[in-house]
């Protein structure tokens, strides 16, 4: 349940009224899934964060963030794409 | 993935483990236990080095009166239970929620309590309780959406609170001291959360050596490996092969909100009974969203289905194929404890990979 997948920030929405913090659209190996960044505020469009339950939990450094990703592809047995 | 690189790490492994009888390691993330199994690290490790795995699946340590709670209010009329898919089909001591929804009840997996937010805003006249268990990694997220259902004045929204903290547990395994262990693969995306210095005093009180780990096998078997050399030296120190995504301190902004919305509590674990101040729950300002208080529940005994063996298999004093039932009445199509059910327990990673 503690898996959280890493995605590329490709739109960011500014908070609504009573949101507590931006919305951002994450590209996660093709699928766009929408992450809350009210835990990382020192993200930005193009970067690349963790995504667990639909909260970004942290900002990877986008060349280790593609590594991990193939490598956890190959753990899951799908093959890299 | 580098193969050279694994390979040099399993020599280096199987060197550092030679000659010094059985090595015991334990990777408390039920993620690490199923990564472990998948990826094929754990055939690839010297015969003396046993890895156990820890109280660290969060359906696996949900106790049996958290999910008759849930039965109750998911029995309810008007009530809408969201879940996280792997609560489904835990038994129960009467039966499982996917059970209750063949039979009418509104039980809904989700992936996000903000989709349990959203659906409550959609359906006013239904009260809308999510089942908030999990590990550090998960909490903050249960904290935010509390924080938006107050600011946005929902009223139909609720949590049945199941949290659980990992540190007192690991605590408790150490006193009880049964089960020797020597080291630990700590959970990455915990570590996250709650930031690497958080193991020092495991490290610092128990003489244990204590390293983060990600998920990816290389990186698995890096932690395995200096959790190797801190045991051959006879150190016990925290390090962090996983700093692309922990930091010391952890995520600060996450830690505040979880810290704005919950207070530590004590917490029933399955088979380990209280664990004091093991949980969270919510502060006064915040209560009237616990589904306790506001639908009027409450958590009765922990009593584990007759024969099943979860409970020591958390605590790593059995393997999942030293139980009696393992494989033969207790299967991933027909689990009796939740070890079997969850995608991240055990005994279904044993069943699956190991069988």
């Amino acid at each position: 349940m503690c898996l959280a997948v890493p995605g590329k920030i490709v739109a960011v929405r500014d908070a609504e009224e009573e949101q507590i913090g931006p919305r951002g659209v994450v590209d996660v190996q093709g699928s766009r899934v929408e992450a809350s960044l009210a835990m990382t505020p020192d993200a930005h469009l193009g970067d690349w964060v963790l995504v667990h339950a639909g909260f970004a939990i942290t900002v990877l450094d986008e060349a280790e963030a593609r590594e991990t990703f193939e490598s956890l592809n190959l753990a899951l047995g799908d093959e890299p794409t | 993935m580098n193969r050279d690189a694994i390979q040099q790490l399993v020599e280096t492994i199987t060197t550092l483990t030679a000659g010094r009888g059985r090595v015991q390691i334990m990777e408390i993330c039920g993620t690490h236990t199923v990564s472990l199994f998948r990826s094929g690290v754990k055939s690839l490790l010297p015969a003396n080095l046993r890895l156990i795995s820890g109280p660290g699946c969060p359906v696996c340590v949900t106790s049996q009166g958290y999910l008759d709670a849930a039965c109750e209010l998911a029995d309810r009329p008007d009530v809408t239970i969201c879940t996280y898919g792997d609560m489904v089909r835990v038994p129960g001591s009467s039966g499982s929620l996917a059970e209750r929804r063949s039979a009418g009840a509104k039980v809904t997996v989700v992936y996000s309590p903000r989709d349990a937010l959203k659906l409550a805003r959609q359906t006013p006249s239904r009260k809308v309780v999510f089942l908030s268990v999990g590990f550090e990694t998960t909490t903050p997220g249960s904290a935010a959406t509390i924080l938006e259902a107050a600011a946005a004045g929902v009223e139909n929204f609720f949590i049945l609170p199941g949290h659980k903290l990992v540190i007192p547990a690991m605590r408790t395994l150490l006193a009880a001291g049964d089960v020797p262990i020597d080291g630990f693969l700590c959970p990455g995306h915990v570590s996250v959360v709650i930031g690497a210095n958080a193991w020092r005093p495991i490290a610092q009180e128990y003489h244990k050596p204590c390293v983060v780990a990600g998920f990816e096998p290389q990186n698995m078997l890096e932690g395995i490996a200096h959790l190797c050399r801190q045991i051959t030296e006879n150190q016990a120190y925290v390090e962090n092969v996983y700093s692309t995504a922990v930091h010391d301190e952890g995520n600060i902004v996450a830690r505040e909100m979880v810290e704005r919305v919950f207070t530590p509590a004590d917490e029933t674990w399955r088979a380990m009974g209280v664990i004091p101040q093991s949980g969270l729950m919510l502060r006064e300002e915040y209560r009237r969203f616990d589904a306790r208080d506001a639908l009027g529940v409450s958590f009765g005994p922990d009593v584990s289905p007759p024969g099943c063996r979860c409970g020591d298999v958390i605590q790593g004093r059995l393997d999942p194929n030293q139980c009696a039932l393992f494989g033969k009445s207790c299967t991933p199509l027909q689990p009796v404890g939740p070890c079997m059910v969850s995608s991240e327990g055990a005994c279904a990673a044993w069943y699956k990979y190991a069988k």
